[in-house]
C-alpha cells in the first residue's frame, strides 16, 4: 500500500468522529483526494506565492521603520513605508491566510463529505478571480489608490471582484452538501460552513456601509473593527479550528476527546466572538454601552477558547511524543496553543485598565502576529505538509527543511512577539508616567525607546523569510513531481512504540 | 449535529444577534446627529471646505492612520492629557469628515488637533518633506513624492516652499524650486482642519 493511502501515521484505531477512517476506504480517499488535485494545488500554491510577496512587503516595512531614509529617502511613492505596510497587511491577509485556508477548507470538504469534489470548474473560477482581485488590490495600494480603512484598503471596484468569487465559492460548499453521504456533519464541517456563511456577510455589510452607502462618524470605524475583529474571529478562526479538529485525531489515530465540548466551544465561540469588535475602540468617541458589551463578550470568549484547548489536549494524552514525529502534528498543535495564548491575552487587552497601557502600542501589532501567524499559519503550513503529497502523489523531498521551516516559524514568530511586546508596554508605560503635572518623558522619546525592539523585529522577519523561503521552495519541488516516490511519509525521526 | 437546517438557523441567529447589536442598533441610536448651530450660526464641527476634503483621500491612500490616531480620550484613565493634544473627543467631533481615521496606532503622536498646535502650512510642508530636520530622532518617513523639484519659469511659485528652512543637502539648485503636488496641498489643507477647538456641549472641560 502506497503512502497515499495510509492515512494515519501511526493510526490503530479510528472511530465515528472522523467518519472515513478505516484501511478498506483507502482507495475511496486516493479517489476524492485526486478529485480535490487541481483546485487545491491552485489554491495552496497561490498562498504560498502570496506568503512570500507579503514577506517581502513585510521585510521592508520593518527595516523602514528604524531606518526611515532606507533605499530611497521617500522618493518613491510606491516604496514609501505606509504603502509597504498596508501591501503586506493585504498580502498576507488575503492573498495567504484567505487562499490558504479556502484551499484547505475545499479539501476538508470534499474529504469530509465524502464526495469527489463537484463541480471543479466554480471552485476554479473562484480561485482565478480571486486571486486575480488580490493583485489588482494590491498593485492599487501600491499606485495611490488604498481606502486608508485598516482591513479594507481594497478599492471597492477590488471588493466587488473579491465578493463575487467568494460567493461562488460559498456556493460550491453548498452543492457539495447537497452531494455528500449519509452520516455525522463532523466539526470542522460546522465551522467550515459557518466561516464560509458569514464571511461574505461579513464582507458586504462593511464595504457597504463603509463606501457605498457611507454611514455617519464614528459608525464607520465601528463598522469597521466590527468587521476587523470579525474577519479574525469568524473567517480565519474557523478556518484554522477546523483543520486542527481535522488533523490532530487523524496523525494520532484517535477520536476527538468530547463530542459536547467541540458543540459548546462551536456555539459559544458564534455567539461571543461577534461581538467583540468594539474593544478596539476602546475609550474612543463611541457610546459607553458598544465598548461595555465588547469587553463583556471578550472576556467570555474564555468558554470557547478553555473548550476546545481541554478538548485538544485530552485528544492528544499519551501521544505527545508523536510532536517529535509529525511535521503535521507538530505545526497544527503549536498553532492550536497559540491559539489559547493570543485569545487568552486578548481578552486581558479588553480589560480596561491594562487596554489604557498597551492600546495604541506595538504591543497590539504583536497581538495580531501570535493570532493570524504563530495560530493560524501554523496550522495552515501543518494541514499543508499532510495534504500535498496526497495531491502530488509523492512524498516530501526532505525532513530537514521542514524542520528548518518549524524552527525558523517557531524561533522567529517568538522573537516578534517578545519584541513588540516589550515594546508595546515600554511605549505604554511611558506614556503614562508623570513628572507632577507634566509628562515625564516627551513623546519622542518614547518612539526612541522603542527601536531597539524594532530593530529585533526585523530580526524575526528575517527568521521567518528563511523559513518561508525553505517551504516554498519544498512546495515547488513537490508540484515539479520531484518529490520522494516512497511509500513512508517524510517525518522527523522514526516514531517510537508507544 | 446532522441537521444542515438547524446548523444554519444557529449561524443565523448568533452572527445576526452581534449584527443587530453592533450595527444597526448604533446606527438608529446615533447615526444622526446634527452639528451644533450658535446663534450666529456658526457650526459645530464646521463643515471641511475645499481642498481639505480631498486631502481626506490623500490622508487614507498614504496611510497616515497606520501610525497617527485622531481620537482623544478621557485625560483621567489614560494617558492623551499628557501631550497637548487637545480637549476629549466626542461622536459628534466626526460627524462632518467623510472618512473617520480615529487610527489604532500611535508610533506618531495623535493629530486630532494638529490644525490647532501646528497650524502653519509651510511647516506641515516642510515637515512631510524632511522629519528629521524638525524632529531630530523622528522615525516618519519622509514624503517627497509628494513634491517635484522645477525648473523657475519667469515668477517663483506662489507655493514653493521656504528652502531656507530645509538642512543645505535638501536646497534645489539656484533657478529651481520645490513645490508640492496638489496631493500634498490636498493633504495640507486636511491636516490644517483637524481642529477641535471648538465647544460641544457634551464635553465637559
Amino acid at each position: 500500500m502506497s503512502a497515499i493511502g495510509t492515512e494515519t501515521t501511526l493510526g490503530q484505531e479510528y472511530s465515528k468522529v472522523v467518519p472515513n477512517y478505516s484501511v478498506e476506504d483507502a482507495a475511496e480517499r486516493s479517489e476524492l483526494d485526486a478529485s480535490t488535485r487541481l483546485p487545491v494545488l491552485l489554491y495552496l500554491g497561490s498562498s504560498i506565492f502570496w506568503l512570500l510577496v507579503g514577506t517581502a512587503f513585510a521585510l521592508v516595512a520593518s527595516f523602514k521603520l528604524h531606518d526611515p531614509a532606507l533605499f530611497d529617502n521617500g522618493m518613491l511613492s510606491w516604496l514609501s513605508w505606509p504603502r509597504m505596510r498596508m501591501a503586506h497587511l493585504n498580502a498576507v491577509a488575503y492573498g495567504w491566510a484567505a487562499t490558504a485556508g479556502v484551499g484547505v477548507a475545499i479539501w476538508l470538504t470534499s474529504r469530509l463529505c465524502r464526495t469527489t469534489l463537484r463541480y471543479p470548474a466554480i471552485v476554479i473560477v473562484a480561485g482565478v478571480f480571486w486571486n486575480i482581485g488580490v493583485a489588482i488590490g494590491i498593485t492599487a495600494i501600491l499606485a495611490g489608490q488604498s481606502t486608508g480603512v485598516e482591513w479594507l484598503e481594497f478599492p471597492p471596484y477590488v471588493g466587488a471582484i473579491l465578493f463575487a468569487s467568494f460567493g461562488l465559492i460559498s456556493l460550491w460548499t453548498l452543492l457539495m452538501f447537497w452531494y455528500r453521504a449519509p452520516g455525522h456533519i463532523y466539526v470542522s464541517q460546522w465551522y467550515i460552513l459557518a466561516a464560509f456563511f458569514w464571511f461574505p456577510w461579513l464582507y458586504a455589510t462593511a464595504y457597504l456601509l463603509i463606501f457605498v452607502f457611507p454611514v455617519q462618524g464614528v459608525l464607520q470605524p465601528i463598522t469597521n473593527w466590527w468587521y476587523g475583529h470579525n474577519v479574525l474571529g469568524l473567517w480565519f478562526t474557523p478556518l484554522g479550528l477546523a483543520s486542527a479538529y481535522y488533523f490532530i485525531p487523524k496523525v494520532i489515530g484517535r477520536p476527538v476527546y468530547s463530542y459536547y465540548l467541540s458543540a459548546l466551544g462551536f456555539w459559544s465561540l458564534a455567539f461571543f466572538y461577534s461581538w467583540n469588535g468594539g474593544h478596539h475602540l476602546i475609550g474612543g468617541p463611541i457610546p459607553l454601552w458598544v465598548q461595555t458589551v465588547s469587553i463583556v463578550a471578550s472576556v467570555m470568549m474564555i468558554i470557547p477558547v478553555a473548550v476546545t484547548a481541554i478538548n485538544h489536549h485530552m485528544t492528544l494524552t499519551g501521544n505527545f511524543h508523536l510532536l517529535l514525529t509529525s511535521p503535521t502534528l507538530r505545526f497544527t498543535v503549536f498553532g492550536a496553543m497559540c491559539y489559547t495564548l493570543v485569545s487568552v491575552q486578548g481578552m486581558s487587552m479588553a480589560i480596561p485598565s491594562l487596554n489604557f497601557v498597551t492600546h495604541f502600542t506595538h504591543y497590539t501589532v504583536g497581538h495580531s502576529h501570535l493570532g493570524l501567524y504563530s495560530f493560524y499559519s501554523s496550522i495552515m503550513f501543518g494541514a499543508m505538509y499532510y495534504i500535498v503529497p496526497r495531491l502530488a502523489q509523492c512524498e516530501w523531498p526532505s525532513a530537514g527543511l521542514i524542520k528548518l521551516h518549524f524552527w525558523c516559524v517557531f524561533y522567529g514568530s517568538a522573537l516578534m512577539f517578545v519584541c513588540l511586546s516589550v515594546a508595546g508596554v515600554t511605549q505604554g508605560t511611558m506614556w503614562l508616567a508623570k513628572n507632577g503635572d507634566l509628562p515625564a518623558y516627551a513623546f519622542i522619546d518614547t518612539v526612541q525607546a522603542t527601536l531597539p525592539y524594532l530593530i529585533g523585529r526585523s530580526v524575526a522577519g528575517v527568521i521567518l523569510a528563511l523559513g518561508h523561503v525553505a517551504f516554498a521552495y519544498h512546495f515547488m519541488l513537490m508540484v515539479l513531481q520531484m518529490g520522494k516516490h516512497t511509500d513512508k511519509p517524510t517525518l522527523f525521526t522514526e516514531p517510537t512504540k508507544a | 449535529m446532522n441537521r444542515l437546517p438547524t446548523l444554519f438557523l444557529g449561524f443565523i441567529l448568533t452572527f445576526l444577534s452581534a449584527w443587530v447589536g453592533l450595527i444597526a442598533v448604533p446606527y438608529f441610536q446615533f447615526g444622526n446627529l446634527k452639528p451644533e448651530v450658535t446663534e450666529d450660526n456658526t457650526y459645530s464641527p464646521p463643515n471641511p471646505a475645499g481642498s481639505a476634503i480631498a486631502g481626506e483621500l490623500v490622508y487614507g491612500a498614504n496611510g497616515c492612520v497606520y501610525c497617527h490616531t485622531q481620537q482623544v480620550r478621557n485625560k483621567i484613565d489614560t494617558s492623551d492629557g499628557q501631550y497637548g493634544w487637545g480637549r476629549q473627543t466626542v461622536a459628534r467631533d466626526y460627524i462632518s469628515q467623510r472618512r473617520i481615521f480615529l487610527g489604532t496606532m500611535r508610533t506618531g503622536p495623535d493629530l486630532a488637533n494638529t490644525g490647532a498646535s501646528k497650524s502653519e502650512a509651510m511647516w506641515q510642508h516642510l515637515h512631510l518633506y524632511n522629519p528629521q530636520h524638525f524632529v531630530g530622532a523622528s522615525i516618519m518617513p519622509s514624503f517627497r513624492y509628494l513634491y517635484v523639484t522645477q525648473k523657475i519659469k519667469g515668477q517663483r511659485s506662489a507655493f514653493a516652499l521656504d528652502e531656507s528652512r530645509l538642512p543645505p543637502g535638501d536646497r534645489p539648485p539656484a533657478g529651481y524650486e520645490i513645490v508640492p503636488t496638489q496631493d500634498a496641498r490636498d493633504l495640507v489643507a486636511y491636516l490644517l482642519s483637524l481642529n477641535r477647538s471648538y465647544s460641544l456641549k457634551e464635553v465637559k472641560e
